[in-house]
């Protein structure tokens, strides 16, 4: 065992500091920095940039536009994103639906989409959750119906993130009953500009219209926009959910929350002193540091496994779980750092409007990041499925 | 010893949860405080005409008499409706803070339980954090009274307030616990600015400068140099009310939470028959039970004549605790429990969640408390 990177591990990192420094817009690492919610343009723009440079889609096949790092490369890579305040691309396209399409796409899938994935110019949502189907997915309902050379689909999808922005959804729809529920279920590719398409947004706690109710009402799928076989969309989506899941965990997204938090206190004040200084405070956040470290080394533990060869298993749970809940720890501590400004509502600023925010500016929109942040141990399976996954999988039980 | 309700509590309880079912159901509290004022004037008369907001006050200052068991028993019950009228600021606090008048005392408290006075307490400021008497305002005295000076943070109801309590340094320095005076000011008063806003939990609020304000010795509540006991006064009665409401809100959640768990199937059948969950419900059932035992031992103490400094201390720091961190589990349950639909605006229980989280920052969060129990604050 070693922990010292070797002179290639560090050149590599090198690399990616380098370029991070110098390509990076200011503007997009302020607002990954101050939590402020990014436009659509902001994002296509940092992930043109990474396209360029190669490094949209770090862990897909060379001949798609992958970077052929190690697995300790990729981790390395998106430790750097994460501390340079990068906005990871959206997940989408690049860990969603690209590696299905490489796994069980055919040709004309490939040569059609991931291209556009990688160069951000059609931008993705994911369509499973249903009113009926949330923990349950096997519940789902959404119909699709072959009709000649179309499917028609007919249902509601709902918790959709980003269909306001997406030109494709992929989703999970029946195509026919079966006495086994994961049976019967496809994988299908659905254009966003499709006639009978409705998105209404759902406005979420903090005030935030990241997600949507996706109504599907006769909406016709050509047959090719189907992958891999009828009736298998389970396996796929399976096969989807163990695929790259170290990146759940956010570790050194966590560590960058943890340098705002130190520099949150060093402006906040607590009996006269800087709240950086406050014994209490701390110790509070030492303690989630130790969790956060613990985390790390487990990650390289798996990390170091991958690099021999060997699958990231069911374990990966252990990364959703421990990991969303150090993030929102440290929600809850930035939101404490401000005391009594954890209160006013800041709307988010009108683009030009040059109102002055109440209160420090560091405080603005702590809260609501603190409350929209509740979503992470819901989404992405929830940690309490998560658990489930642990004690059948991995325990035996 | 008897810390059960007395015959007339248990009416007060009763009425309050008849008005909270018969008014309060959460499409009007949408309403009301996405309105202009930010709640009901025609409630608030609803209030004045029930007797709750002369609880508190004397009979000979146009009160109804009570004290801070009675005030409590009303913010549990408008917590269980997330009522956004302010009667923790004009009432629960007002009133404690308009008792030290002088000359204008049965005037205005007798205003106040009739429903046409709104107050506000402005005692925290940038650099104060939680602590009381760090203060920075300054009145400096000219004539027979004083001007004002500073700028005071996150003013609960300061939009609908007429008279603006003011804490402000008469004497010493930043951190003393000494030289401090508490002013009664005209809202309306020269020099006096509000910024008002919203805050997440859907109350109003502002922040105030104050810019050479006048005020006479008539204005001055209390003692002047002697303002810290005054603060400290009307914060306990603000947190003992603040801990009711949140016991109101946190059992409504949980109440909630069972039936949306009842209702709600995945897997063939209702989420609540699994049993993680049930012992997920049970923790919070046990925090909820546990936290409204402490928010009413607060009241009691901060009523009865025999309680000591020290003991009243400690008994709101840890109320004040334990409904910090209850609330943050119990809420923080509730939304995980109800999944997607816990996240988003159209469900009450995200609305209490905000209201049950912010009120661990009013009046020192769980951390600042607990070191007050303690012993251990610098
Ligand atoms: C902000 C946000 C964004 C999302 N984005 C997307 C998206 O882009 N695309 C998409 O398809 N979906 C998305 N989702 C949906 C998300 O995946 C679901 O919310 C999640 O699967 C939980 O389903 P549910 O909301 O129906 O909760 P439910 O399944 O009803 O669960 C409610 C509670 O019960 C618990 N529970 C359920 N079953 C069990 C069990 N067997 N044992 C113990 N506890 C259990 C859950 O953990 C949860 O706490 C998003 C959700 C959120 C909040």
């Amino acid at each position: 065992m070693d922990l010292v990177l070797t002179p290639e591990e560090r050149a590599f990192q090198e690399e990616v500091r380098t370029f991070l420094r110098e390509r990076l817009p200011p503007d997009v690492r302020e607002r990954t920095w101050t939590g402020a919610r990014m436009d659509k343009e902001d994002q296509v723009r940092w992930e043109k940039i990474l396209h360029e440079r190669g490094w949209m889609a770090p862990s897909w096949p060379v001949e798609h536009g992958g970077t052929g790092w190690t697995p300790l490369e990729r981790y390395l890579f998106e430790e750097e994103m994460e501390a340079a305040f990068a906005p990871p691309p959206m997940p989408f396209g690049v860990n969603m639906v690209g590696p299905v399409i490489i796994a069980f796409g055919t040709e004309e899938h490939k040569r059609r989409f991931l291209p556009r994935i990688l160069s951000s110019d059609d931008w993705w949502c994911q369509g499973y959750s249903e009113p009926g189907a949330g923990s349950d997915l096997a519940a789902l309902k959404t119909r699709a119906v072959r009709d000649g050379d179309h499917y028609v689909v007919n249902g509601q999808k709902t918790w959709t993130t980003a269909a306001q922005h997406a030109d494709w959804i992929f989703c999970l729809v029946r195509t026919s009953q079966e006495a086994r529920r994961q049976e019967g279920i496809s994988f299908l590719l659905i254009d966003m500009h499709s006639p009978g398409i409705t998105v209404r947004p759902i406005r979420t706690m903090d005030g935030g219209e990241e997600i949507n109710d996706t109504f599907f009402e006769d909406v016709r799928v050509p047959v090719e926009n189907l992958i891999g076989e009828e009736g298998k969309g389970w396996t796929y989506a399976k096969f989807l959910l163990g695929h790259e899941r170290t990146g759940i965990a956010g570790v050194a997204r966590s560590k960058a929350q943890i340098r705002r938090i130190r520099e949150v206190a060093r402006s906040e004040t607590s009996h006269g002193r800087p709240l950086a200084e406050d014994p209490r405070f701390r110790e509070r956040l030492a303690e989630i540091e130790v969790e956060l470290m613990a985390l790390e080394y487990t990650i390289l533990r798996i990390v170091s496994a991958m690099n021999a060869g060997t699958a990231p298993g069911p374990e990966a749970s252990i990364l959703k779980i421990k990991g969303t809940e150090i993030q929102q720890a440290l929600t809850d501590m930035l939101m404490q750092a401000v005391g009594y400004y954890a209160h006013p509502e800041y709307p988010p600023p009108e683009p030009g409007a040059n109102v002055a925010p109440v209160g420090p500016e560091h405080a603005a929109g702590l809260a609501a990041r603190y409350f929209n942040w509740r979503k992470s141990s819901i989404y992405g399976g929830s940690n309490e499925i998560q658990r489930n996954i642990i004690a059948k999988m991995v325990l035996g039980l | 010893m008897n810390f059960s309700f007395t015959d007339e509590q248990r009416l007060l309880r009763e009425s309050v949860e008849k008005l909270v079912a018969a008014e309060y159901p959460f499409e009007v509290r949408r309403g009301l405080a996405a309105s202009e004022a930010g709640f009901s004037r025609e409630l608030w008369r609803k209030f004045a005409e029930l007797g709750w907001l002369g609880l508190g006050i004397p009979e000979d200052a146009g009160g109804v008499g009570g004290g801070p068991v009675e005030t409590a028993i009303v913010m549990e019950g408008l917590g269980t409706g997330l009522a956004v009228e302010p009667y923790l600021a004009t009432v629960v606090m007002g009133a404690e803070l308009l008792k030290r008048s002088g000359a204008a005392r049965s005037d205005r408290l007798a205003r106040l339980a009739a429903g046409e006075l709104q107050v506000a307490f402005a005692f925290a400021e940038r650099q104060s954090r939680y602590e009381l008497a760090n203060v920075e305002t300054r009145a400096e005295p000219e004539g027979g009274g004083y001007r004002l000076t500073g700028a005071k943070s996150v003013v609960f109801n300061a939009p609908a307030a007429d008279v603006i309590a003011v804490s402000a340094r008469t004497a010493g320095g930043p951190r003393d616990r000494g030289g401090l005076t508490v002013f009664a000011l005209d809202a309306s008063a020269h020099g006096l600015e509000v910024r008002e806003y919203r805050t997440m939990d859907g109350l109003r609020a502002g922040e105030i400068e104050l810019d050479w304000v006048r005020a006479g010795p008539d204005d001055v509540l209390g003692r002047p140099g002697e303002g810290l006991d005054v603060v400290e006064g009307a914060v306990n009665s603000g947190v003992v009310g603040a801990c009711a409401e949140a016991a109101g809100i946190m059992a409504r959640m949980h109440r909630d939470t069972i039936e949306y768990l009842k209702h709600r199937e995945q897997f063939g059948t209702a989420l609540a028959t699994f049993q993680a969950l049930q012992h997920r419900l049970v923790d919070m059932y046990m925090a909820c039970e546990l936290s409204r035992s402490m928010a009413y031992m607060a009241a009691v103490r901060l009523g009865s004549p025999e309680t000591t400094e020290a003991e009243l201390r400690r008994a709101v720091a840890a109320a004040k605790v334990q409904i910090g961190r209850a609330g943050r589990f119990v809420g923080e349950n509730a939304i995980q429990l109800h999944g997607g639909m816990g996240m988003t605006d159209e469900m009450p229980i995200s609305h209490y969640f905000k209201r049950l989280i912010l009120i661990d920052r009013q009046f020192g969060d769980a951390d600042h408390h607990l070191r007050e129990m303690a012993g251990t604050s610098p």
